[in-house]
């Protein structure tokens, strides 16, 4: 009872926040509605009994990627008054194509059943869930051992988004005093102490 | 009210990415907010794993929510480094704006 209450509390605030997200005029309070987003649906996992992912979502979604998109928005200053024009003129269409893949995605979970062969699990099962034993440490006991390889590829992905981004956004800035080691060391003496004749009584 | 099942589940999913399409067509000023559509489309598609995952007691089903919020972390980070660039070297992030490659 208790599960189905906070099931629907959860899920309104999470489309909430979802439609917040993209319609509010402000990006900055689009970044933060999709924290709240992000924050429900990690609600529903845990409902689910999909604890690790849940975890997940807020460590790398409101910890990493939603203050990533808040960086952004705050080093970009877009104007709040120019984001509103043409609002009203792509309303429609917006209305129209969203309108139309939610109400097909929910008549056909509605309508939708699952297979007899299905629910007597007379098909195999990849990876059933193992009785007993921690959603977490399920998990762990799966990806280090069947799908290590595509670990290692999610790994690399990373990487190279991170190279990725550091490449794109680092510039040379002229202006900036940096130390250059080769060129200190590559100093000689003779090069640049100079011995100057100063002649008597007079200054420099 | 009845017990929560996939139904419900693959329902909430429906909205958010109905919610994440509409948000894409609407913001035609701000590129930002249209990454931000992008990352609602996959949450949306997430919840469907997860609830298909837990309906069928099949884990292969989280195993790939993990790759796919991997793959939109890094796709999040790639677009906002792209979009960086883009306003040193333009000085504007609006959809219209984006138009040299006139296609």
């Amino acid at each position: 009872m208790i599960a189905t209450i906070l099931f629907y509390i959860l899920a309104t605030v999470c489309i909430a926040a979802g439609v917040m997200v993209v319609t509010s005029r402000n990006p900055v309070y689009s970044v933060l509605f999709l924290i709240l987003a992000f924050f429900n649906a990690a609600g529903l996992f845990v409902l689910a009994g999909a604890e690790f992912l849940a975890m997940l979502l807020i460590i790398v979604y409101v910890g990493a990627v939603a203050v990533l998109f808040m960086f952004v928005v705050m080093m970009l200053d877009v104007t709040v008054a120019e984001i509103k024009k043409g609002f009203r003129a792509f309303l429609p269409v917006g209305l129209v194509v969203g309108g139309i893949f939610m109400a097909e995605l929910v008549f056909v979970s509605i309508a939708w059943t699952m297979a007899p062969e299905n629910l007597s699990h007379a098909i195999a099962i990849a990876a059933p869930t193992p009785d007993g034993v921690q959603n977490t440490k399920a998990l762990g006991q799966l990806i280090y051992t069947n799908y290590v390889y595509l670990f290692q590829a999610a790994g690399m992905i990373l990487l190279v988004a991170m190279v990725g981004a550091i490449v794109l956004t680092h510039r040379k800035r002229k202006d900036s005093k940096k130390q250059v080691i080769a060129e200190q060391l590559a100093r000689r003496a003779e090069e640049t102490v100079e011995l100057k004749k100063v002649e008597t009584g007079r200054g420099i | 009210m009845a017990e929560i099942g996939l139904v419900h589940y693959l329902a909430v999913s429906a909205i958010l990415f109905g919610t994440g399409v509409f948000g894409i067509f609407l913001n035609r000023k701000n590129v930002i907010v249209i990454l931000m559509s992008i990352e609602l489309l996959l949450l949306a598609v997430n919840i469907n794993m997860v609830a298909f995952s837990v309906q069928l007691g099949d884990l292969v089903g989280q195993i790939f929510t993990l790759f796919i919020l991997t793959v939109a972390a890094a796709e999040a980070s790639i677009g906002l480094a792209i979009l960086v660039v883009f306003f040193r070297n333009r000085g504007t992030i609006a959809v219209e704006d984006i138009n040299t490659m006139k296609g």
